[in-house]
């Protein structure tokens, strides 16, 4: 143990010790702590005010939390294989997982954003980037699934991403990692001025399509976050960057060393009016696009060639770069669209910008140089403050949409709340521990909810029952109604949540689809009634259209199965009521299990491997004769003239 | 004598509404079912309250061998009581028309009004008849067998009016709005006859 974690220790003991010699303070807050669990409790049988999606960061995934009560409802495979309901093992999804580097099944989920209308979240979809294999993916908020994935090619760690303009005109991917692009054979230490940062605007249609639209070939350095203007400032998005020193080796030194780096503002709307006058060149580009249909209940992945590239100086007055302190994380707009909030994560002040200011700058041609060509506006004449020692290491920051923000200080694991405009402090509050995000729910929007705050941290330590070396992420629930922020609820969250997204719970909860409707269900191998299941062969290919429903397959028997075929289980619920899924599985499968929702049909494959009688079953207890949902399968040997017979109850 | 069949016109023609709203309600509740599942019966067919309701009281009747809810060309009923309640209607409407026109006695109302009630009592019985059926007949390879204290059957017929625990289900059986405006029309229609009555007396008097 080193001196200082010694004498932090002492304090904290001789706390503890004055605390409980306080008989009073006792009291006192037990009576708090008694008002803090009602705010989180939620009785049972009753809804959470608000739905809270987390990214899983290296689950891949997103996962649904109730606020307040820290509930987890649900997690929402995206980017990563998912044995519990097959995704990326059934046949119809995956596609989803398909990238022009092929099947790729796992993936690095960072930072959720909801679609917004005006500026406030409108709760249609959830958008999700990828930062490992670049890729933004859609998720549906009637279905909770996901419905399309587009990868971004000459990108490398897409982590400035996926944020979305006001009306959800478009979405952003960045690149943290620069790199040759085109990608070629080059020696490293030569990137200096060789190596590119593109950052890729994708358009959002009004059915939510993705069409990845132009990549902005901007000057090789870290693209870290981004954020959009809002109200004033729509039309305009911000990016902090990294690595100005383009080092190649040892960044933690190396690329820590110019007194400032650059936020890009980028006048978005300047570029797509370019892009749509023909301007930009068509350059190589390989990516996956794939959309899941609703109907056909299956994905489909497209690989598509090229991409329009956009020289930032060949579209006048359309980006800037505005000196940060000290390698900046976070860049956050407030509601109003005003002011422009980076954190320069080495830095001990916050650097907030006046977008009036920027504009004034850019109008007056108040240059501080260039960088590559792109012109540096003047750092005091767009500063609009400074907070003065907010803490160490600030990372991100939130609003609550009644003129304060709230800041996340890694460093020294805290949470500050201060005032836009007059920059000064108003409170501060404790993480457990090293607090990376945090989020309120519509806070990065024109009209935060501004009730509750949460922190995301990225160490855990002590905070729940130890589960050996391996633990769960912990977030923080804070009560921001008052003055003062309040600690409310701990609660563990699962990978690791790098930003999250939140939403008043009634903006989503009645659309929220109870079952697919079997009548419109397209799927090809569809069994729509128990009459419609069959079995058919083709070469060693064998379809069984199978039907399930309380508490039985259609058919049940099945012979005729040879040893080397590729069988392929198309499995169709027809239940249409809420919450009655049924499972299959089949012994020996090297895939997964599937679980089908009702009026859905799901397909696994499965290659016998031994002659004999192999049992299959349903994997969710549906009813009760779940057990009895079982069937046989006669797999006889490759040669044998065994005949296709299918039956149920014969 | 005239608002005395204006009634009798809007007394009967109130029974035009079984053509919209359903007649009667059945709804089942359970723990597993929040909301409620259940059925609403029109004059020619029966209804989820839900769009798949009726597939789902089926999948649930299944477990204990009840057949499956009738299509509405398995029951004469549907067809029948259509014609029924559309005929008693036109001639109530006649006879109003009558009443306002020619001054025909208001015991032809009166008649009216017997002859609907004898039709549906009538009603009431058969419909009754078929939920005997359906809750009693069972298919003899039910999954679950279930018997009372005595050993005998578990009789599964909803109530034809009132609540009953079924098993694990509370069922509601109570009129809906077509039953209500036709009982509110046969009222209007004996208010038309005991008012057209009093006109009678008075005139004669």
């Amino acid at each position: 143990m080193n001196k200082l974690s010694k004498y932090v220790l002492a304090i904290a003991v001789s706390a503890f010790l004055v605390n409980c010699g306080n008989n009073n303070n006792t009291k006192n807050s037990s009576a708090m702590t008694s008002s803090k669990a009602e705010k989180v409790y939620v009785a049972p049988g009753e809804h959470d005010e608000y739905y809270g999606f987390m990214s899983g960061g290296y689950s891949g995934n997103i996962t649904v939390y109730g606020i307040p009560s820290g509930r987890m409802l649900k997690e929402i495979p995206v980017f990563s294989q998912f044995p519990t309901s097959g995704y990326g093992y059934s046949e119809e999804t995956k596609p989803m997982l398909n990238t022009s580097f092929g099947f790729v099944p796992w993936g690095d989920s960072h930072h959720p954003d909801i679609s917004q209308t005006n500026g406030e979240l409108d709760g249609r979809w959830i958008f999700i980037n990828e930062n490992n294999t670049p890729r933004i993916a859609r998720v549906s908020l009637a279905t909770f699934e996901t419905e399309e994935i587009i990868e971004i090619p000459n990108s490398a760690g897409n982590h400035a991403s996926s944020f979305i303009t006001e009306n959800t005109e478009y979405i952003v991917a960045g690149t943290r990692f620069a790199v040759p692009n085109p990608q070629k054979d080059m020696p490293i230490n030569e990137m200096k001025g060789k190596f590119k940062g593109p950052l890729s605007f994708v358009s959002i249609a009004d059915n939510g399509r993705l069409n990845l639209d132009f990549q902005l070939n901007m000057p090789g350095f870290n693209y870290d976050l981004s954020h959009p203007g809002r109200g004033k400032s729509h039309g305009w998005f911000f990016f902090t960057s990294y690595n100005t020193e383009e080092a190649n080796t040892l960044l933690e030194v190396n690329a820590s060393q110019n007194d400032k780096d650059f936020i890009a503002a980028i006048n978005w709307k300047k570029i797509v009016e370019y892009v749509k006058n023909g301007g930009g060149t068509k350059v190589d580009g390989k990516y996956a696009h794939n959309i899941y249909d609703e109907k056909t209940h299956t994905a489909t992945s497209t690989i598509k060639e090229g991409v329009i590239s956009v020289d930032p100086r060949d579209v006048e007055g359309s980006v800037f770069y505005i000196p940060i302190p000290k390698s900046p994380h976070g860049c956050d707009v407030d509601p109003t669209g005003q002011y422009i909030v980076g954190s320069g994560k080495l830095s001990t002040d916050l650097s907030v910008y006046d977008f009036d200011k920027i504009q004034t700058a850019i109008a007056n041609k108040d240059y501080e140089g260039d960088a590559y060509g792109i012109p540096i506006l003047s750092y005091e004449n767009t500063l609009a403050g400074v907070v003065q020692q907010p803490g160490l290491g600030p990372l991100h920051t939130e609003f609550d949409g009644k003129g304060n923000a709230y800041t996340t200080f890694f460093i020294s694991s805290e949470v500050v709340k201060w005032k836009l405009g007059t920059w000064e402090i108003l409170d501060r509050q404790p993480t457990f521990y090293s607090v990376g995000h945090l989020m309120i729910p519509g806070g990065n929007s024109r009209k935060p909810f501004g009730k509750y705050l949460i922190a995301m941290n990225k160490i855990t330590k002590d905070r729940y029952l130890p589960t050996g070396p391996e633990l769960e992420h912990s977030a923080q629930l804070y009560d921001i109604s008052g003055d003062k922020m309040e600690l409310l609820l701990d609660f563990p969250t699962h990978g690791e949540p790098h930003y999250a997204a939140g939403i008043r719970a009634d903006i989503i909860k009645e659309k929220s689809k109870k079952y697919y409707e079997l009548a419109e269900n397209e799927h090809p191998y569809v069994a729509k009634s128990e009459a419609d299941a069959k079995v058919t062969r083709n070469g060693n290919e064998v379809h069984i259209n199978m039907t399930m429903i309380r508490s039985h397959f259609a058919p049940d028997n099945i012979e005729g199965i040879k040893v080397g075929d590729k069988v392929y289980f198309h499995l169709t619920n027809l239940e249409q009521d809420f919450d009655v899924p049924h499972g299959f599985s089949m012994i020996g499968a090297n895939t997964s299990e599937i679980l089908v929702m009702p009026g859905q049909t799901k397909t696994i494959v499965w290659e016998p491997k031994r002659e004999g009688v192999w049992p299959f079953y349903c994997t969710d207890f549906c009813s009760a004769l779940h057990q009895e949902m079982q069937g046989y399968i006669r797999v006889s040997g490759k040669n044998s003239n065994t005949p296709l017979k299918y039956t149920l109850d014969e | 004598m005239k608002s005395a069949s204006i009634l009798m016109i809007i007394g009967s023609a109130l029974l035009l509404g079984l053509f919209i709203f359903p007649l009667w309600s059945i709804t089942l509740e359970a723990p597993q079912y929040p909301s409620g599942i259940g059925m609403n019966i029109h004059l020619d067919g029966l209804v989820g309250k839900e769009k798949h309701d009726l597939q789902n009281i089926d999948g649930l009747n299944h477990y204990i061998g009840m057949s499956k809810l009738p299509k509405p060309n398995e029951m004469w009923e549907f067809s029948v009581f259509p014609m029924v309640v559309g005929g008693m209607a036109l001639f109530g409407i006649l006879l109003g028309f009558l009443g306002l026109l020619k001054g025909i006695s208001p015991k032809w109302f009166l008649g009216w009004l017997i002859l609907m009630v004898i039709l549906g009592v009538l009603g009431m019985y058969d419909f009754n008849a078929w939920m005997v059926d359906y809750g009693t007949n069972l298919d003899p390879k039910a999954i679950m067998k279930m018997t009372d204290a005595n050993g005998n059957p578990l009789s599964y017929k909803p109530p034809l009016f009132g609540t009953r625990h079924i098993l694990n289900f509370v069922a509601h059986s109570y009129p809906h709005t077509g039953a209500y405006m036709m009982g509110f029309g046969m009222f209007l229609t004996f208010i038309a006859y005991w008012l057209g009555n009093k006109k009678m007396k008075t005139v004669k008097a």
